[in-house]
């Protein structure tokens, strides 16, 4: 769109006063993106501003649940042995415009071909562009998983996989797997602008970019040639607005009309108010505290289960998350498919936490639980966290010491398989696949990586690959609940909370849903008159 | 003065190559390293973090990873930022100049109204006003920046609805910014009404930030000039029967201006290397938050980057207030 048209719908909006804000959605965002082209970042921030508006994908996750629908591919094929995948693509597909570019061609196979090869394939001339990492690409094994990607014609991709994967047609959904136009990177590139893609993005989703001035504002308008039910506002802005209490503040004067993450401690009062809505849902995370089970006493699963007896979790949830978390009873959190509902959780009983250990002939216990530096939705104060847990364990006669390190060392110490105490961690899922919890964080493959715990269960492990390789949903929740039964047997984690997503908005706010994934998504939402 | 000015400026060099290398290593000194930090949960496998550190530059000693900054901040090249991917210079000057007019409002609002302040309270020395004024400014000096914002923000854009409540501008215009200066390109934009949302949402941050230097410059004009009024020349005007505000006015203040001037100068410096709190309140974007974020994420060259033009801006003030001194008082540009 040209500048000039920019300005005429910017000056159309100002003239029009209040019916102007009608037709415009302001949210109140909580921090800038590092770019608009959403492979090569991993922040939900990001992806909020760039993947949900801006781009599609061959697969998409249906807005407030994990399951997923056709996106620009219209169907898709999985060979009978999962080792190859065929897409379907949608056809009469446009890209946006801007400035710099106007497409001539719809949306066809070239396009996924490059959007996937620049991120794997190191003679792609995007692959450096942007100083590139890639790193969902690649923590999605995506380099190891896919073998090649064919063009059958125009319209129809085939994806030759090195091994069965389940989850693939998720991870085709997430943010890093965003179509991008090869037309327009190749004109960049022309260009001498190759950079343009990261920061005046082309998509083919409901809202195209318009503007972004950093740390600010980020606008987009209505994209009215998009191929899906088409966005219900006219212009969607961003207003960065770092401080949660202000981000309140714009929003009961009516200078936003929706918030994202509310002060735990305001929610009640907000919850109160009668002009604001606030909508909540559990988080698809975890927060545990993971004990080494390769080193004793820790490597008894009755050892670990008598500690799990002794933390008081309601009090964690009452006092580190302030009411903002539900209490973890497995490693999956309670939205995801195949979460096992009839698993009992161990009952917070100190005496019979002490006797237990007792029996298992442990005494002058001492353990050290790792607190990690930074906030995280699943666990807003490690620190915090420790402290609770240190008075449970004294309780106990286990005599706790806390320890913390900088954020990087913090990861890379707590991998060590050899690693002296009990990390406080959590994970928040990616493509809405039980796998990516069980599997990332507690198998085999993980031990001295992301499995914190060290925990190699062979009966879970078999369980959990032949889930992964099986391509009935309902074969493998079976698989995987089974899988939790034995977590929960073998206690390689105390699972502490699930924490709990709330948004805050005006009641004009027309169709919004909160996102399992832990996006925000405009497409579908309006504002009433 | 000509040749004081140069040699101010020949100073400039042993600084910038200090602050080089100052930033340079005070950064590489924290734990944690970039790669680590950008990988997050998730983690990275040894080969790709030696891919990707081969990629930034840390598979190099340290020694020659100096060298090439130093070399291309010599051709103005300050790097690449690993978050945004985008040139530090591009950054930096996408959010100084929403920093500098900030700041620029904040300095004129505490020179405006501090050394009135400050004068009066002299001149009526032990009086009522005195000891109210003295004891607001220590107020003012003392209280949290973040609870003073959240305050003003409540009265008067919550209650009241006076102020908008944070940004530089309501949302409903948009425009080119050529120069960044918002109060300028809402003006050059002829947008009806642009101007005066420009100059409203300055309100609450420029008290913010002009708060503590507001007290500070009201309590310096105030004990510079109870000095020089106790000096024989002071005396000897009032003897011939000069009349007060004369003596206050431009006697006494100009020769009390020295030490304010060293004042203001210092704040401006502070203020330019970004209002941390101001700026994550008000939702203003500029350089403050934008450096803090850089250093939590290990992004070495915005921090190198961004330290090294801050310290020339306020290499720049000094300078200046050096020269003002030569202005105020001319015995020392004789010197």
């Amino acid at each position: 769109m040209s500048l000039k048209k920019l300005m005429a719908t910017s000056l159309l909006l100002s003239t029009l006063g209040v019916s102007a804000h009608a037709q415009s959605l302001v949210y109140c965002s909580e921090g800038s993106p590092e770019g608009f082209d959403p492979a090569l970042y991993t922040s939900g921030t990001t992806f909020d501003a760039s993947s949900h508006p801006i781009y599609n994908r061959l697969s998409e996750f249906k807005v407030g649940t994990t399951e997923t629908i056709p996106g620009l591919a219209e169907s898709w094929e999985v060979s009978e042995d999962g080792m190859t995948v065929t897409f379907k693509l949608r056809q009469s597909v446009k890209f946006h415009s801007n400035d710099q570019f106007t497409p001539t061609r719809d949306f066809n196979a070239d396009d996924v071909i490059f959007s996937f090869d620049r991120q794997g394939n190191e003679e792609n001339p995007y692959y450096t562009v942007s100083g590139g990492t890639w790193e969902y690409f690649n923590s999605m094994s995506m380099p190891d998983l896919v073998e090649s990607i064919e063009k059958v014609d125009d319209y129809t991709v085939v994806f030759n996989l090195t091994r069965p994967e389940a989850p693939f047609i998720a991870n085709m959904a997430m943010d890093f797997a965003s179509i991008q136009s090869k037309e327009y990177a190749d004109a960049m590139m022309e260009a001498g602008t190759p950079e343009m893609m990261n920061q005046a993005p082309i998509g083919t989703g409901p809202f195209t970019f318009q503007a972004y001035q950093k740390d600010a504002v980020i606008r987009y308008l209505r994209n009215d040639e998009y191929w899906g039910d088409p966005a219900k506002v006219e212009s969607l802005i961003f207003a960065i607005t770092p401080d949660a209490s202000v981000r309140y503040q714009k929003v009961q004067a009516g200078e936003c009309h929706v918030m994202a993450y509310p002060n735990p401690a305001d929610v009640q009062a907000m919850q109160d108010a009668e002009d604001i809505v606030v909508m909540q849902q559990e988080g698809l995370n975890v927060g545990y505290l993971a004990y080494n089970t390769q080193v004793a006493p820790f490597d008894n699963a009755n050892v670990r289960k008598a500690l799990n007896m002794a933390i008081d979790k309601q009090a964690i949830i009452d006092v580190v998350f302030q009411g903002s978390g539900e209490i973890a009873k497995n490693p999956l959190p309670p939205t995801m498919w195949s979460y096992n509902q009839d698993v009992t959780d161990d009952a917070y009983d100190p005496e019979a936490a002490m006797a237990m250990l007792e029996k298992e002939g442990v005494t002058d216990l001492s353990l050290k639980i790792w607190a990690m530096p930074v906030q995280r939705p699943y666990n807003p104060n490690a620190r915090r966290m420790a402290e609770l847990m240190q008075e449970d364990f004294s309780e106990i006669g286990v005599n706790v010491e806390i320890v913390s390190y900088e954020w990087g060392e913090y990861l890379e110490r707590s991998k060590a398989e050899d690693r002296d105490g009990a990390v406080l961690l959590g994970w928040t899922g990616d493509n809405g696949d039980p796998d990516n919890f069980l599997a990332v964080l507690l198998g085999c493959d993980a031990v001295g990586g992301s499995n914190r715990a060290q925990w190699c269960n062979e009966e879970f492990d078999a369980l959990i690959q032949e889930a992964k390789v099986k391509s009935s949903q309902d074969e493998r929740a079976d698989l995987y609940e089974q899988a939790q039964v034995i977590f929960k047997d073998q206690a390689p984690w105390a699972t502490i909370a699930h924490s709990v997503v709330f948004m805050t908005m005006r009641p004009e706010v027309e169709g919004y849903v909160v996102h399992p994934l832990g996006g925000h998504i405009f497409n579908q939402v309006g504002l009433s008159q | 003065m000509l040749n004081y000015i140069l040699g101010r400026l020949l100073t400039f060099i042993p600084t910038f190559i200090g602050v080089t290398l100052i930033s340079f290593s005070f950064i590489r000194a924290l734990p944690g390293d970039p790669i680590q930090v950008m990988a997050g949960e998730r983690g990275v496998s040894d080969e790709r973090y030696a891919e990707l550190a081969a990629q930034y530059g840390f598979d190099q000693p340290i020694y020659v990873q100096f060298w090439q900054y130093l070399t291309g901040v010599l051709q103005g090249d300050l790097g690449t930022s690993f978050v945004t991917k985008r040139p530090v210079w591009d950054e930096f000057f996408a959010l100084f100049p929403a920093t500098l007019e900030l700041s620029l409002f904040a300095m004129i609002f505490s020179i405006v109204l501090g050394l009135p302040a400050g004068v009066i309270a002299a001149v009526n020395r032990g009086k009522f006003f005195d000891r109210a004024l003295m004891s607001t400014a220590l107020v003012g000096y003392s209280m949290p920046i973040f609870w003073w914002a959240l305050l003003l923000i409540i009265v008067f854009s919550g209650n009241l609805q006076w102020t908008p409540v944070s940004g530089r501008i309501d949302l409903l215009y948009y425009f080119p910014d050529p120069t960044g200066f918002m109060i300028i390109d809402s003006l050059a934009s002829g947008q009806k009404g642009a101007f005066a949302s420009a100059v409203r949402h300055l309100i609450l941050p420029t008290i913010v930030l002009g708060t503590i230097p507001l007290a500070v410059i009201a309590r310096q004009t105030r004990s510079a000039m109870l000095e020089v009024l106790g000096e024989d020349y002071i005396r000897t005007a009032r003897a011939k029967g000069m009349s007060s505000a004369r003596i206050n006015g431009i006697h006494a203040l100009r020769n009390a201006l020295i030490p304010v001037v060293t004042v203001i100068g210092l704040s401006v410096g502070t203020l330019l290397a970004g209002a941390i709190l101001t700026e994550t309140i008000f939702s203003w974007p500029g350089i403050g938050k934008w450096m803090v974020d850089s250093i939590f994420r290990r992004d070495y060259p915005v921090v190198q980057g961004g330290l090294l033009l801050i310290a020339v801006m306020v290499m720049i003030v000094n300078l200046t207030v050096d020269m003002l001194y030569g202005v105020i008082n001319p015995k020392i540009r004789k010197r």
